[in-house]
């Protein structure tokens, strides 16, 4: 019992931090139409800039607050160098294009950190965990990420639902081409919307670098979840993300426990009933 | 004298290897009411879109309120006071009617917004009574006074309206001829691609036929009804 609970909170958790790099994900494909191969290698951005940062600062949360304005600007320069070249292609050229980036980024990873893994040290502060039973605890960091990305999960609700820039993104998503013969300018918006998704990628990278080692290619299971995420939750939904994380982080958690022999594929069965059920994903267009 | 409203000179379009627009000129007048006829296929829909920019023309320029607009992006053609209700409408299906509206409200050149939002609810007060639901749920006819009402909110001196009554019912389409002329009214200029030709004829100050990406004929109305031959060439069935 006590298994099923320590599992049930570490896939909220994980869910949790998969729908931030989802979330940008989903941002990039449902309003500009850009297969993004690439969006796990700013996870892994995020990651060696908290192992960098933090041994500058010596707290996670304070190389989160440099870390996050860096990858918006990375976001805006690699959007601005290759990404809007990309937006009047089809999605071959897309995926051929950022498949080439993480190929890029990989190798300027083993340059600039090595090849060998490292881990970040959680903050003296948040040492130690809640007592769940005799035995079991769970971990302070992991209450402080979960709490920290429902918070972000709610400003970006918030964000979209209530705000000039939230109506601009929304309208995006249902007719670009509208949004640019009303006034705005799409290619401000696909930047600033790209630069976002890159930040939040990295976001996650950071908050998780002190949970796992930071290690060459960390990005690319979070690549593949993400797109699960984007595809169950349906294009472009933020709630759907938000949703399609938590349900594919428990799915994976439980999955471990009690169908170890298929755990890695119950995420995969978990999409396709989702797909059969609701083609477009749970809060998606219909296909 | 004020410069035209929009003046596009030897327009020439392509898609692909297609040549959609031949050497195009058009003008209208601040305040003038014109109305684009053809049969389908002709470049009505293609001339509408270059002049808003949605489309980049191979060669020719376009001005609006005497300012060169040509190399420009279809936002700036917007802030520049050029509106376009598309075929289709564009309405954002997840946006409700108040926020479409305000979308894109804006003040015009001169700072004024002589359509602000309690006028546009006063224009069509069915969209004041569905004000908090979403675009979809809207019904043709709404969605249409929608997107009149969207495209006012942007202070323009030029609106473009792409097939304005499709799939409307009699009475609806009344209801748009109708809010229309207080638009045109008002001093906007407009161009109207629609397929009834009694109703533009009784609208516009001037008609303008397209056949195979040329203008065939250009004047008003009297002139066009005076000349059944060109009416059956050009937009009999």
């Amino acid at each position: 019992m006590d298994l099923a609970l320590i599992q049930l909170l570490n896939g909220v958790q994980y869910g949790l931090l998969i729908f931030l790099a989802a979330s940008g994900l989903t941002l990039v494909f449902g309003i500009m139409g850009v297969i993004n191969l690439s969006h796990g290698s700013f996870y892994m951005l995020g990651a060696y800039c908290a192992l960098t940062l933090t041994q500058f600062t010596g707290d996670i949360f304070l190389s989160l607050l440099l870390g996050v304005p860096l990858a918006f600007v990375f976001g805006v320069i690699i959007e601005w160098l290759f990404i809007r070249r990309l937006y009047d292609r089809d999605h071959l050229q897309q995926v051929l294009l950022t498949f080439a980036l993480i190929l890029i980024f990989n190798e300027a990873q083993k340059l600039l950190w090595g090849s060998h893994p490292h881990s970040v040290p959680v903050p003296g502060y948040l040492q130690g965990g809640f007592k769940i039973s005799e035995l079991l605890t769970y971990p302070y960091y992991r209450v402080a990420v979960a709490a920290f990305c429902v918070a972000l999960a709610l400003g970006m609700m918030f964000v979209i639902q209530k705000t000039r820039i939230g109506r601009v993104i929304r309208a995006g998503e249902s007719n670009r081409e509208m949004v640019e013969a009303l006034g705005i300018d799409s290619r401000l918006l696909f930047r600033f919307v790209f630069a976002a998704g890159v930040a939040l990628a990295a976001t996650a990278g950071i908050v998780a670098a002190p949970l796992e080692s930071v290690y060459p290619g960390i990005g690319e299971p979070i690549l593949i979840i993400s797109f699960v995420v984007v595809v169950i939750g349906g294009i472009g939904s933020i709630k759907g993300a938000f949703l399609g994380a938590i349900l594919i982080g428990v799915a994976d958690a439980l999955g471990k426990v009690y169908f170890p022999a298929f755990s890695s594929s119950v995420v995969y069965a978990l999409m396709a009933a989702v797909l059969i059920a609701r083609p477009g994903g749970l809060f998606g267009r219909a296909a | 004298m004020n410069a035209p409203a929009i003046l596009a000179e030897n327009i020439n379009t392509h898609y692909g290897r297609s040549h959609i627009l031949r050497g195009v000129s058009f003008r209208v007048a601040p305040g003038e009411t014109v109305s684009l006829l053809g049969r389908n296929g002709m470049g009505k829909t293609t001339l509408l879109r270059t002049l808003a920019g949605l489309v980049r023309p191979s060669s020719g320029s376009v001005r609006l309120n005497g300012n060169d607009v040509t190399g420009e992006r279809a936002s700036a053609r917007s802030r520049a006071g050029l509106a376009i209700v598309p075929e289709g409408r564009g309405i954002f299906p997840n946006l409700t009617v108040a926020e479409n509206l305000t979308f894109a409200s804006r003040a015009n050149r001169k700072g004024e917004r002589p359509w602000p939002l309690d006028r546009v609810y006063t224009l069509f007060p069915r969209l004041a009574e569905r004000r908090h639901h979403w675009g979809n749920e809207l019904s043709g006819g709404e969605q249409q006074m929608l997107s009149i009402g969207r495209a006012l909110m942007t202070s323009p001196s030029i609106i473009l309206l792409d097939e304005a009554t499709e799939g409307l019912a009699p009475k609806l389409r009344d209801e748009i001829w109708s809010t229309v002329k207080q638009i045109t009214q008002s001093g906007i200029a407009a161009i109207i691609v629609d397929k009834n030709l009694n109703d533009l004829l009784a609208l516009a100050d001037r008609n303008t036929i397209m056949a195979k990406g040329e203008i065939v004929f250009d004047g008003p109305s009297a002139a066009l009804r005076a000349d059944e031959a060109l009416i059956h060439r050009h937009l009999g069935v």
